[in-house]
């Protein structure tokens, strides 16, 4: 994990509440899909974007 | 509201008086002027003439009702407030009766996910929070207010009309003996959220209100768990909704849970319902045994204020001026430093010891408070009650990754009420200096204290006006005794503080800090002073003295120098 300055990772969380808002209710797993490709071009690291994916997964109800 | 079957009042655990209407003087043709009158006798009204007699200033203090609000409402007092109570000589019965806690949990479908602790310096006199139901806190304060001869408390005595004058206020007060009229200098309204003198001067607060809505309940129970902050996220007991619960002292606890979307208010508020709500809360949280029922009210979150806290001779204090959400604990806290805001400064004006232009600092100074109070509370309170969709996805995915991995646990911190930095006042004009320390307490902040060796605390040095803290090696040089002196004749309040590294204080006066420990704690060099106002924020700091600038900054303080 990066040491993404806890105030950093604040404002990521409210700027993605607002963007789920943007998309809207119909579009909403598009833009998160979206985006997670968006993400995983940013990483560049196909291992820790696994990894990443495995941690989402985990414990998803 | 109370269970059907009980009276308005009528309390498991406390007496609430009732105060008779007095047959005044007014109602017999006395024509008098008062300096101050104080507009309702809630806590912030009261701590406001308790701060206006700490100076010998007297006051009118007038209420509608003829007893203490009812139920535990505002239950959180803040270190700061304690130190505001210590300073209006009304402390000694809150450290008796009240819990003091500073850690905190929360919960995620049962699972802890986040740790609160917050931090408790070794110097400091007071815990960073107290519980306390607030009919005790209005008793005590009524306690002290009732002994002072300087406080003219007049119960179910309403304002009914407002006057302002350029130099003045004329009012008009019904009350059961008959109706009067008089004058005062300068009027504080300290008369709550629907203030009527806010809707008589045609003022409006502005600002947002929050969708969530949340019931808070007093019950009394023998529950063994220590007093910390509770807050459990998507519980069994509440589905779809987040529930707080504080301990209080008489057994009694507070329980608030968030209403479901869509979920009616009236419906939930009836005896039955809520009976069944709070049973499969306590349920939830292990509590087998019986339980009573003792009060019970509705509470949506609002974050709103006027735009200027003083209208001409009138100033709003507490939340006639500002309504704040009740996640941080602002609302009493920030009302009680409002009280000693305006208190101070009045009380050195009406001696004729400040100019009023004083006075022009409480608005600024206060709303800024506010207005910070506002920008940690929406985060909290987003965070409390999501307000959409989006908000709520995002909540639940950071909840539910807290379970097994710490980076997103801080979102559940509640962001628990901190003195406000007074950074960009206009009393406080070299905050630049801050850039020569290492550390420290900034300018504008809250004095931190210390525990000096005879079990004292070094902030029981302060005065009621300007005070210094000097730190030195030996006896003050030349430069720095003059300064003190004319320190002391501008402001006659004025108290010296000498903090000595050389190892053996000099004089009795002087604090032997053998250890370096406060000026560590101060980030202090031999010659640096700290100019303490009356509330004891820093008024300014500096690494070496400056006479110019700290009789300046002193002088802004009493309203003698224009900024």
């Amino acid at each position: 994990m990066s040491a993404m300055p806890f105030e950093d990772f604040e404002t990521a969380y409210e700027t993605l509440a607002t963007a789920i808002d943007q998309a809207g209710p119909a579009r909403e797993a598009l833009f998160l899909t979206r985006l997670a490709l968006v993400l995983a071009q940013k990483l560049g690291d196909v291992a820790a974007y696994r990894t990443a994916i495995e941690t989402a997964l985990d414990g998803l109800e | 509201m109370r269970p059907a079957g009980k009276g308005e009042l009528e309390s498991l655990y406390f007496d609430y008086p009732r105060f008779a209407a007095r047959r005044v003087a007014e109602l017999d043709g006395a024509a008098a002027r008062h300096p101050v009158l104080i507009v309702g006798a809630g806590p912030i009204g009261m701590t406001a003439a308790l701060v206006l007699a700490r100076y010998g200033i007297r006051c009118m203090l007038i209420e509608r009702k003829d007893t203490f609000n009812d139920g535990s409402r505002a239950v959180c007092i803040a270190r700061p407030s304690m130190h505001i109570l210590e300073r209006v000589g009304a402390v000694a019965p809150f450290v008796e009766k009240a819990l003091g806690w500073r850690f905190g949990r929360s919960y995620y479908r049962g699972e802890q996910i986040f740790r609160l602790e917050m931090p408790q310096p070794p110097g400091e006199k007071y815990l960073p929070m107290y519980n306390l139901q607030q009919q005790y806190t209005e008793k005590f304060l009524h306690d002290a207010v009732a002994t002072s001869d300087l406080i003219d408390m007049r119960w179910q005595s309403e304002l009914s009309a407002i006057e302002p004058h350029n130099d003045g206020v004329s009012v008009r007060i019904s009350s059961p003996e008959g109706d009067y009229r008089l004058d005062a200098d300068y009027v504080l309204a300290a008369d709550g959220a629907r203030s009527p003198i806010r809707s008589m001067l045609g003022l409006r607060l502005k600002g947002d209100n929050y969708e969530g809505r949340y019931v808070i309940a007093d019950i009394r129970m023998d529950h063994d768990f220590p007093t910390e902050r509770r807050a459990f996220f998507e519980p069994a007991g509440n589905p779809g909704g987040t529930v707080l619960i504080h301990k209080q002292p008489d057994d009694i606890w507070r329980v608030d849970y968030q209403l479901r979307e869509g979920e009616s208010e009236q419906d939930a508020l009836k005896e039955e319902n809520l009976r069944a709500r709070v049973g499969a809360i306590l349920a939830d949280v292990g509590h087998t045994k019986p339980w009573e029922l003792e009060w019970w009210s509705v509470y949506s979150a609002n974050t709103l204020c006027l735009d200027d806290y003083r209208h001409g001779r009138v100033f709003f204090i507490g939340d006639a001026a500002h309504i704040v959400p009740i996640f941080g604990v602002r609302g009493l806290n920030n009302g009680l430093a409002d009280a000693e805001n305006i208190g101070w400064k009045l009380a050195l004006v009406l001696h004729g010891e400040a100019d009023e232009r004083l006075l022009d600092s409480y608005s600024p100074e206060r709303r800024g408070a506010t207005l910070d109070v506002f920008a940690n509370a929406t985060k909290s309170t987003r965070f409390m009650t999501p307000p959409t969709r989006g908000w709520r996805l995002a909540r639940e995915a950071a909840l539910s990754l807290s379970l097994k991995h710490a980076f997103p646990r801080g979102l559940a911190n509640p962001r628990q009420m901190q003195p406000y930095t007074y950074s960009e006042s206009p009393l406080t004009p070299y905050a630049e200096r801050n850039a020569e320390f290492a550390g420290g307490a900034p300018c504008g902040s809250v004095a931190p204290n210390a525990r000096l060796i005879d079990g004292s605390y070094l902030l029981d040095r302060a005065g009621s006006g300007m005070t210094a803290i000097l730190f030195c090696e030996g006896p003050p040089t030349r430069e720095q005794a003059a300064l003190l002196a004319q320190l002391g004749r501008i402001d006659k309040r004025f108290v010296p503080v000498l903090v000595s590294s050389g190892g053996s204080a000099s004089d009795s006066k002087t604090i032997a800090d053998q250890d370096g420990e406060i000026a560590r704690l101060f980030a202090a060099a031999p010659g640096t002073l700290y100019l303490l106002r009356p509330d004891l924020h820093i008024a300014g700091r500096w690494k070496g003295v400056v006479p110019g600038e700290i009789l300046k900054a002193a002088g802004l303080c009493l309203g003698s120098e224009t900024p």
